[in-house]
């Protein structure tokens, strides 16, 4: 069978799989369609948010980003999981508790203002809408790939497929296919990690392996990757940063950025009970970690296999690594994996120096005396994963599973952002301010038409990706970090904060963030816009724009807590809310007299 | 009632220490050992590099896996204790 055949196999399965779940889920109630009808277990819902929240960037880009970074890039691992911590313990328990639907009405209700809640809904839409289309793009790679069609066939084909089990099944649909996805994404990234891991240190799990011996040289895996990257003029993959406030301003963005996604923290509402949000976000954390503690291991052995496939010379026991490292192999005897990436255009190869051989090194790095023009092979960092298994060589199937849990990664978390967007606009929005008084099957039709709506708008936006889609992490993390998690933990925390200080709050908190990611990254992202260069000295105090979401979050807070401070108490139930979200039993004691 | 309002108030206080305990070692462990305190940790070698490189990209997701089922076990005892639990 050709290796084509094969893909089309896999991915083919797949999706039927999704849309048989989608038939048999079909959603009857807004109650169905927003929270599932709000009996998912909580291992099922922890594995739904581990597919909701792992995106086609876990699963295609942040190895990628590790391999090219190092120790440096550890951020993204620290970052997109200390979050859960977050979400356990400060937000989703009261807001399961809270018992509604979508992340604006608690921020509406708790705070009696539908100024609240529609600043809510704006983050939430920017947030979410960011996010998509990195989903929707990422697709449209991984088809144009494996399945030889353009990339916005694929796309079509894959947004019809959401259509189909997120429209008709919403959050319950939409939870089943998630755990269906998740197997499917977590055995394609780890079948390929394991025989990786086994060839390089002969140790079949490859966190282990990470800290092992590299079976061919004989020293420790991380030494020799170091070894090799120094004599191409890289820095030292393990070596530290100068610059650790940022280090630790992003991770910490990271982190809030996480724990205030909406489309996160509306999963926690499928649980039965309070107890069980919690147990969620440890088994969540639990199958997140399978796929986060095996990236950084795909990453180093990602990174040193390239090496050593340009240079075999250094991927023995080597007396003298310099030497070794000039002498690369010829073009022509390149290996068929990297033939079928440069077709793609995601490996280019531009013999600089008219010597038939490929010099692959730190561009910055000063190799003259070697006879070096210039760093001559370009690899996208997003082609590790994707390409493991053929740089392996791994049979054909595994390449298929790789196709089919790419698209799983991104089609999950494109259907949790969807119903997200689309529960802001039916709930908050037309039932919340436009028509209240909107029957049960009015908004359910309502979500509907708005879900498919975002469906069109995103496979839109993800075959004609607008300049800012690329910032997807700076912007959505930011936002959420900036405005919604604060606004979410006073909420619960605090008694005291009021509707003035919460739209104060988030408002300064969101514009502080934005203002100072358009200075660096340009208005609204229109390149040439910005007033000073994206480059470290030009950063106030060396804080990048993509950490600003934590100083964001700082001034939330800090506004918040002035103005509320300076204007009156919220009324007595507003704060016996509070008091009711923060007891697992109905009855607490403030809300029952 | 006032029973029941003092019973809910140190339900919550207990919840407020047990979520800065867990707080204090999410911090350490990820701020701390992984990032601001690698330097002090270089001295402890591990497989080809240094203990805070481990903590940086294996040891924070497992000591973070560990704290939310520590903190969801202890609620349940709390709510329990206080007789909170739904």
């Amino acid at each position: 069978m050709s290796q084509f055949a094969i893909n089309v196999l896999f991915v083919g399965a797949s999706f039927a799989l999704y849309i048989g779940i989608a038939i048999w889920a079909k959603a009857g109630s807004t109650k169905d369609f927003y929270v599932a009808g709000g009996g998912v277990h909580p291992i099922t819902n922890g594995m739904a948010i581990g597919a909701d929240w792992m995106s086609a960037a876990s699963f295609i880009s942040m190895a990628g980003l590790i391999a090219a970074g190092g120790y440096a890039n550890s951020t993204f691992l620290m970052g997109w999981t200390g979050g859960y911590v977050l979400l356990a313990m400060l937000l989703a328990p009261y807001l399961r508790k809270f018992g509604k639907f979508t992340v604006p009405e608690f921020i509406g209700d708790r705070f009696y203002s539908k100024q609240a809640r529609l600043v809510a809904v704006i983050c939430l839409i920017v947030a979410s809408v960011t996010y998509v289309i990195g989903q929707m793009a990422g697709a449209g790679v991984a088809f144009s790939r494996f399945l030889e069609v353009d990339a916005t066939t694929g796309l079509i084909i894959a947004a019809v497929v959401v259509f189909f089990y997120a429209v008709l099944g919403g959050m319950k649909g939409i939870t089943y296919t998630q755990v269906a996805q998740y197997i499917v994404l977590i055995i394609a990234y780890t079948i390929p990690a394991v025989f990786i891991s086994l060839e390089l240190t002969d140790n079949p799990l490859p966190p282990l392996g990470l800290f092992s011996e590299h079976s061919e040289s004989g020293v420790p895996l991380l030494t020799k990757l170091n070894e090799v990257v120094t004599a191409l003029g890289f820095n030292e993959y393990t070596a530290d940063v100068d610059n650790k406030l940022n280090m630790v301003l992003f991770t910490l963005s990271l982190m809030i950025g996480t724990a205030g996604l909406p489309h996160v923290i509306i999963r926690f509402f499928t649980v039965p009970k309070v107890a069980d949000a919690r147990w969620s976000a440890g088994w969540a954390l639990v199958f997140i970690g399978l796929l986060y503690l095996t990236a950084p291991a795909v990453a180093s052995m990602a990174r040193l296999n390239l090496a050593t496939t340009i240079y075999p010379e250094m991927a023995g026991q080597v007396e003298n690594v310099e030497e070794a490292a000039t002498n690369p192999i010829l073009y022509e005897n390149r290996p068929e994996w990297i033939r079928t990436w440069e077709e793609t255009g995601l490996i280019t190869f531009e013999d600089k120096n008219d010597d038939g051989r490929i010099q692959f090194y730190n561009d910055s790095a000063d190799f003259e005396d070697r006879g070096w023009e210039g760093n001559e092979l370009s690899v996208n960092n997003d082609i590790l994963v994707l390409a493991n298994p053929e740089i392996a060589n791994l049979p054909g199937w595994v390449i298929g599973l790789i196709a089919a849990g790419g698209l799983a990664a991104a089609l999950s978390t494109a259907a949790g952002l969807l119903l997200a967007i689309s529960s802001a606009i039916s709930h908050d929005l037309i039932k919340g301010s436009i028509n209240p008084n909107i029957t049960e099957k009015g908004e359910l039709l309502a979500a509907r038409i708005s879900m498919s709506i975002a469906i069109v708008v995103a496979t839109y936006l993800g075959a004609n990706p607008p300049g800012f889609a690329a910032q997807v992490v700076a912007l959505a993390f930011g936002i959420a970090a900036a405005s919604l998690f604060p606004a979410l933990m006073m909420g619960i925390f605090s008694k005291r904060v009021n509707n003035k200080g919460a739209v104060a709050g988030m408002l300064s908190g969101l514009i502080f963030t934005l203002v100072y990611i358009f200075i660096y990254k340009g208005w609204f992202f229109i390149p040439g816009t910005n007033n000073l260069p994206d480059t470290p000295e030009n950063w106030v105090l060396g804080i990048s724009p993509l950490s600003i979401g934590a100083i964001g979050a700082l001034v939330n807070f800090g506004v918040a807590f002035l103005v509320s401070n300076a204007t009156e108490e919220p009324p007595q139930e507003i704060q016996d809310l509070v008091e009711s979200v923060r007891y697992p039993k109905g009855a607490g004691s403030a809300v029952d007299h | 009632m006032a029973d029941e309002k003092s019973n809910a108030e140190a339900y919550w206080k207990a919840n407020l220490r047990l979520i800065a305990g867990c707080m204090v070692v999410w911090a350490a462990v990820s701020y701390g050992c992984a990032i601001l305190l690698r330097p002090l940790l270089a001295g402890i070698p591990i497989g080809g590099t240094d203990l805070g490189f481990w903590f940086a990209q294996q040891g924070s997701i497992l000591t973070f896996i560990a704290l939310i089922f520590f903190y969801a076990w202890k609620m349940n005892q709390l709510d329990k204790k206080f007789g909170l639990e739904e």
